[in-house]
């Protein structure tokens, strides 16, 4: 199993300060949390993709490109790419690219966007968001299966003998999530190709998340893949430790009653109570994540939200070394014991080709 | 013998409320007159004032906490609905249109819906025909003809008003329960996995 972090790249005000990172700063800041994450023994660090304020994170393949520079062993991923605004050719050239400039080591997640103004920003049209993401990735598939690419659609100007450059890294191109909240639409597509689902699962009650995980190992199975628990899930998770639990409440619940997502309404225990946030001692965080297994089975990869709200860099790094040095090892050989052999590890790059080699048959198309 | 379900929304604010006593009345005549048709009915009452933190938790958060998911399931899931609420500045009190938006926009398609109001005077009855039944007709609810209108004559009695509203009240009770008779029972509402299309189905543009 995987364990690492996802940020959404927010520039967000310190509460309890008032002061706000510039651009500069907050960018520095990210790469310095990437990089504390492969130092802690992290797997994987997921950068966001967003196009307004107050959101950095523009250019992910760019920040994820210098990252792997800069780290040995860090899984790159995203949280997410966005499937319907950005033109699959180009998603094909830059997520092989980055592939092979971080030797295989990449992965990203596929996701819709729900901000509607940004869609005609890139010629889009949100109502289409659906379709969009059922073509785009479509034909993402064929630029990196099929070597030449004969193509036409409904939202992107037809191809003719095209090749996507630079080839998949070993010929076996990045693996796919599909992240959704609330569309089972998503959990059927990702289902239909037998890649990863992720749940978001921060910021909804647990029973929302199960349902879209069972539906999406139902249709994992139907589609021939595999049983519904060979099916590869990833999860979100959100928390903030001290070794003091009561510490951990008091420190956070600033940062959590100013937050832009779920801030100014519940109080952090209501909060606590109906979604996976946990605030607290490392231990406690330790049972609650093992907690989520009962409701969706053995998964393969665990990412928390750790830099948001405004959460100074400091703080941020000491909640990776807690992370890194208390949380993880337990969860790590807590999940391995009780995982039974016939359900996949998460995917990595090297698996991928070595499969590839063992079956060379039947897969190349 | 069947037994219906309905559900009443009370979005009085004070304790006891003139609209939670109107939902009442309109109640015990709306099991009065399922009675005189034969069937039995449970009901189930949902104070607004009780969710009005959850209601706004919902807004910020997006999604429903475990108490109100309660009061909204008890609202889609009932054979028909009571739905009462104070007029506040010319239209349905906030926290009455808030519980609404927290609905699924399909929830309500094809359910009984009996609509009342209350108000210090007369001169807002209209509410009810200007702002109440045009919400329910946008979710395609199935609104009876009589909606009541209770303002704070109607409770004083003596001069005739007290009378008018009883009226009122067993007429549109028994519209109600004529709509609901003539139905199945309720099923829960549609399961949004069920219908999901397949893969090919997306692909072809169908979904």
């Amino acid at each position: 199993m995987q364990f690492g972090i996802f940020t959404v790249s927010d520039i967000t005000t310190d509460p309890t300060t008032g002061r706000t990172p510039s651009e500069a700063e907050r960018i520095q800041a990210v790469l310095t949390i990437a990089r504390k994450a492969e130092e802690v023994g992290l797997d994987v660090f997921a950068l966001g993709e967003h196009h307004n304020p107050p959101f950095f994170s523009s250019s992910p393949t760019t920040t994820l490109a210098y990252v792997a520079a800069q780290t040995q062993r860090l899984q790159l991923s995203t949280s997410t790419t966005l499937i319907t605004t950005n033109d699959p050719v180009k998603i094909a050239e830059d997520y092989a690219m980055l592939q092979h400039l971080a030797g295989g080591r990449v992965d990203l997640m596929l996701g819709r966007g729900n901000t509607g103004p940004v869609y005609p920003w890139f010629g889009q049209d949100i109502r289409n968001g659906i379709p969009l993401a059922v073509e785009n990735y479509a034909l993402l598939r064929r630029l990196w299966d099929d070597e030449v690419v004969d193509w036409s659609g409904r939202f992107r100007t037809p191809l003719q003998g095209f090749t996507s450059t630079p080839r998949p890294l070993d010929g076996v191109a990045p693996f796919v999530w599909h992240g959704s909240i609330r569309s089972p639409q998503i959990a059927e597509q990702a289902a239909y190709y037998g890649d990863g689902f992720f749940s978001n699962h921060i910021f909804w009650p647990k029973e929302h998340t199960q349902r879209m995980v069972e539906f999406y190992r139902s249709r994992f199975e139907h589609h021939g893949h595999g049983s519904a628990d060979q099916a590869i899930v990833g999860l979100g998770g959100q928390v903030f430790m001290r070794r003091n639990s009561q510490d951990a409440v008091e420190e956070f619940r600033p940062y959590f009653d100013d937050a832009p997502v779920y801030g100014h309404g519940p109080s952090l225990e209501d909060f606590s109570r109906e979604t996976p946030l946990t605030v607290g001692s490392p231990q406690q965080v330790i049972e609650r994540t093992l907690g989520f297994r009962d409701y969706v089975g053995d998964y393969q990869r665990q990412l928390f939200l750790v830099d948001h709200a405004g959460l100074p860099l400091k703080t941020v790094l000491e909640q990776l070394d807690i992370l890194g040095e208390e949380v993880v090892p337990v969860l790590r050989k807590e999940f391995a014991a009780l995982k039974p052999a016939h359900v996949p590890d998460a995917p990595t790059h090297a698996a991928r080709v070595a499969a590839r080699q063992n079956t060379p048959e039947e897969v190349s198309a | 013998m069947t037994t219906r379900t309905l559900a009443v929304v009370s979005a009085g604010l004070s304790v006891p409320s003139s609209t939670r006593l109107l939902a009442d009345r309109l109640t015990t005549a709306t099991v009065a007159a399922l009675r005189e048709r034969g069937e039995d009915a449970t009901v189930e009452v949902v104070e607004l004032r009780e969710h009005a933190r959850d209601v706004a938790d919902a807004f910020v958060t997006g999604f429903s906490n475990a108490a109100l998911r309660a009061a909204v399931e008890t609202v889609t899931g009932a054979d028909a609905l009571i739905a009462v609420t104070p007029v506040f500045t010319a239209s349905y009190s906030g926290l009455f249109k808030s519980f609404v938006d927290v609905l699924e926009k399909d929830a309500l398609t094809g359910k009984p819906v009996l609509l009342a109001a209350t108000a210090g005077t007369a001169r807002h009855s209209l509410v009810l025909e200007h702002a109440m039944r045009p919400l329910f007709s946008y979710l395609r609810a199935v609104t009876v003809p009589t909606a009541v209108f209770a303002a704070s004559e109607d409770w004083a009695g003596g001069d005739g008003t007290s009378a008018e509203l009883s009226g009122r009240i067993t007429r549109a009770a028994g519209e109600l329960a004529d709509v609901v008779t003539g139905r199945p029972a309720s099923a829960r509402p549609a399961d949004p996995f069920a219908d999901v299309p397949s893969f090919e189905q997306l692909l072809r543009g169908e979904a």
